[in-house]
C-alpha cells in the first residue's frame, strides 16, 4: 500500500470515527444511536487494521479483527438486547404506569444544539491540547490523534449529560472507544495482553450496566437516574 | 482582459436569470411526477411571471421604502452573486474580486432586505416570517462561510474562483474527510437558505409552518414576480456554488470558446442534476418542527467547523 493512499484512508477512518461521535449526540432515538455505535466501532476496527497492513505487523491486524467483532457486533447486539427488553410487550398489564418513550428517546439534559456546539468546542480543545504531542513525532497516524482525543472528550460528555441509563451505557462506551483510538494513533496500540483484558473489561461492564438497568427498571418502572436518590440496605 | 471572460460573465447572469424558473418549474415537474400528479410543466414558473409582470403594481398602505425596494435588492444582489461566482469560467474580469466573503455577505443583504420588507409590511405574519428567517440566517450564514473556509484552506485563499480552479488541477482534495463533512455541511445550509423542505416549504401557505411565504405574504403583482424571479435565482446560484465547489469538471480554466461552451453545458446539467435530486428527495423528507430546525443547523455548522479542522491537521504539511 502506497503512502497517499494509507494516509488518504487512515484520515477517512478518523474522520468517520468522529463523524460517528457527532451523529449519536445529533440524533435523539437510542435505536439509532445503537446503529452508528456499531459504525463507530468499525471505522475504529479500520484504524488498527490500516496501520497492520502498513507496517506489516500481524498482530495488529488480528487485534483489528477482534476490536470489529467486539464493538461492531457483540457491544450493539447487547445494547439493542437491552433495549428490545426496556420496550414492554403491547397489550399486557404492568404493574407500574410504563414510559413508554422512554426505549425511544434519550432525553438529554442539554438541548441538541447546545450539545452539538459543545461538542465543536471540545473538538477544538482537542485540536489544541493535542498539538505539542503531535510535534514530537509527526506521521500520519499521531496527526490524527486528536481525533482520538475528541471522541474521549464527546464521550465524556454524553456520559454526563444523558439521564438514561442505556443512553449513559453508550457515552461510556464512546469514551472507551476514544481511548483504543488515542492508543493506536499514538503508540500503535498497547501490548496484546493489556488490549485482551481492557476488552474483556468493557464487554463485562456493559453485561453488568444490563443487569443493573434491568433491576432498576423492575424497581422503578423507569432507568431515569433522576430516580435514585434513596439509599437502600 | 480576453473577450471570453466578458461572455462569461454575461452568459451566467443570463443563465442564472432565465434558467431559475425554468429550474423551479422543473423541480415542480419531478416532484409532480413522482406523487402520479401530470403537473403544469416546465414552462409554468414563466408563464406565472408573465401574469404577474401584467397586474398593476399595489402596495399596502402605510409601507415605506424597504417593502418597495425589497424585491429589487433581492434580485440584484443575487444577479451580482451569479456575475462574480466562478460558474463557468475562473478566468473572468471579475474573478480577482469574487471573493468567498463578499458573496455570502450579498446573499445576506438580499435576506435582510426581505425581512425589512416583511416587518415594513406590519403585519403579524410578516413580523412572525422575518424573525424566523433571521434566526435561521443567522446559523446558516456561519456555515456557508465556514464550510467554504475548508477548502480556502489547501488553496490559500478565500477568493472563490482560485479555490476551484485548484480543485480542479488537484481533485484529490475533494475525496479527504474535509472534502466529504464540508460538503455535507454546504448541503445542509443551501437548503436552509433557499428554503427548501426539511427547513421551509415552499408549496404552502399553512401560517405554522412558513417561513418564507410568510414575509412575502402582502407583495402582488410585479413585485410578487421579482420576489418568486430574486428567490428561484438564489436557489440556482446556491445549487451552482455546491457544483462548482464539490464538481469542479467542466468549469473554463482558460480562455478558450470551447471551454466556455462545454462549460455552459456542464453547468446546465450539473445544476439540473442537482435540483432534480433535490427535488425527488423532498417528496421523501417531513419538513422538521420549528424547533428542531436550529438543532439541523447547528449540526451542520459543526459539520463545516470538523471540515475546517480537519483540513488543517490532518492533511498536514
Amino acid at each position: 500500500m502506497s503512502t497517499g493512499t494509507y494516509t488518504q484512508l487512515l484520515d477517512l477512518a478518523c474522520g468517520a470515527f468522529l463523524l460517528a461521535a457527532v451523529v449519536v449526540l445529533w440524533r435523539r432515538e437510542l435505536v439509532a444511536i445503537v446503529q452508528i455505535f456499531a459504525l463507530q466501532g468499525i471505522a475504529l476496527a479500520a484504524i488498527p487494521l490500516l496501520l497492520g497492513l502498513h507496517e506489516q505487523r500481524v498482530v495488529l491486524v488480528a487485534v483489528a479483527v477482534g476490536i470489529g467483532v467486539l464493538r461492531g457486533g457483540v457491544l450493539p447486539y447487547l445494547m439493542r438486547r437491552a433495549l428490545a427488553a426496556s420496550v414492554p410487550p403491547p397489550g399486557e398489564e404492568h404493574q407500574y404506569e410504563e414510559d413508554v418513550s422512554e426505549a425511544r428517546e434519550t432525553q438529554p439534559l442539554v438541548n441538541v444544539a447546545t450539545s452539538l456546539l459543545t461538542a465543536a468546542a471540545l473538538t477544538l480543545l482537542a485540536y489544541t491540547v493535542a498539538r505539542p504531542l503531535v510535534d514530537l513525532a509527526p506521521s500520519p497516524a499521531t496527526r490524527a490523534l486528536p481525533v482520538g482525543l475528541a471522541v474521549v472528550l464527546i464521550g465524556l460528555f454524553v456520559l454526563a449529560t444523558r439521564r438514561r441509563a442505556l443512553a449513559q451505557v453508550v457515552g461510556f462506551l464512546l469514551l472507551d472507544n476514544g481511548i483504543t483510538a488515542t492508543a493506536f494513533l499514538a503508540a500503535s496500540g498497547v501490548p496484546l495482553i493489556v488490549e485482551l483484558g481492557v476488552s474483556f473489561d468493557v464487554l463485562l461492564a456493559v453485561l453488568v450496566l444490563q443487569i443493573l438497568t434491568t433491576r432498576m427498571r423492575a424497581a422503578f418502572g423507569t432507568t431515569d437516574i433522576d430516580d435514585l436518590r434513596e439509599l437502600h440496605d | 482582459m480576453s473577450g471570453t471572460g466578458f461572455a462569461a460573465v454575461t452568459a451566467q447572469v443570463v443563465v442564472v436569470v432565465g434558467g431559475a424558473p425554468l429550474l423551479a418549474g422543473l423541480m415542480r415537474q419531478v416532484r409532480a411526477g413522482m406523487e402520479g400528479r401530470a403537473g403544469a410543466g416546465i414552462g409554468q414558473p414563466w408563464r406565472d411571471m408573465r401574469k404577474l409582470l401584467r397586474k398593476e403594481p399595489i402596495t399596502p398602505v402605510g409601507t415605506g421604502p424597504a417593502f418597495r425596494t425589497a424585491p429589487a435588492l433581492l434580485v440584484a444582489t443575487t444577479a451580482v452573486v451569479a456575475a462574480l461566482m466562478p460558474l463557468l469560467s475562473t478566468n473572468t474580469p471579475l474573478s480577482g474580486k469574487a471573493d468567498l466573503i463578499l458573496v455570502v455577505a450579498l446573499l445576506a443583504l438580499g435576506t435582510v432586505a426581505l425581512a425589512l420588507a416583511g416587518l415594513d409590511s406590519g403585519t403579524a405574519f410578516g413580523g412572525m416570517g422575518a424573525s424566523r428567517e433571521m434566526t435561521v440566517a443567522a446559523l446558516v450564514e456561519p456555515t456557508i462561510l465556514v464550510a467554504v473556509f475548508a477548502f480556502s484552506i489547501p488553496a490559500g485563499s478565500t477568493n472563490l474562483p482560485a479555490i476551484v480552479a485548484g480543485a480542479v488541477r488537484d481533485p484529490s482534495r475533494l475525496a479527504s474527510p474535509a472534502g466529504l463533512l464540508a460538503t455535507a455541511a454546504l448541503a445542509v445550509a443551501v437548503l436552509a437558505e433557499t428554503g427548501r423542505i426539511p427547513v421551509d416549504n415552499p408549496a404552502t401557505h399553512l401560517e405554522l409552518t412558513m417561513v418564507h411565504e410568510a414575509m412575502v405574504l402582502e407583495y402582488a403583482g410585479p413585485d410578487l414576480a421579482l420576489v418568486e424571479l430574486g428567490s428561484q435565482m438564489r436557489l440556482t446560484v446556491l445549487l451552482g456554488l455546491l457544483a462548482s465547489l464539490f464538481a469542479p469538471w467542466g468549469i473554463a480554466t482558460s480562455s478558450s470558446w470551447a471551454a466556455l461552451a462545454v462549460a455552459l453545458v456542464m453547468f446546465i446539467v450539473k445544476v439540473a442534476l442537482l435540483g432534480t435530486v433535490l427535488a425527488a428527495a423532498e417528496v421523501f423528507w417531513a419538513k422538521l418542527r420549528l424547533f428542531r430546525v436550529p438543532e439541523l443547523l447547528a449540526g451542520s455548522f459543526l459539520l463545516a467547523l470538523l471540515a475546517v479542522t480537519a483540513s488543517y491537521f490532518l492533511s498536514g504539511e
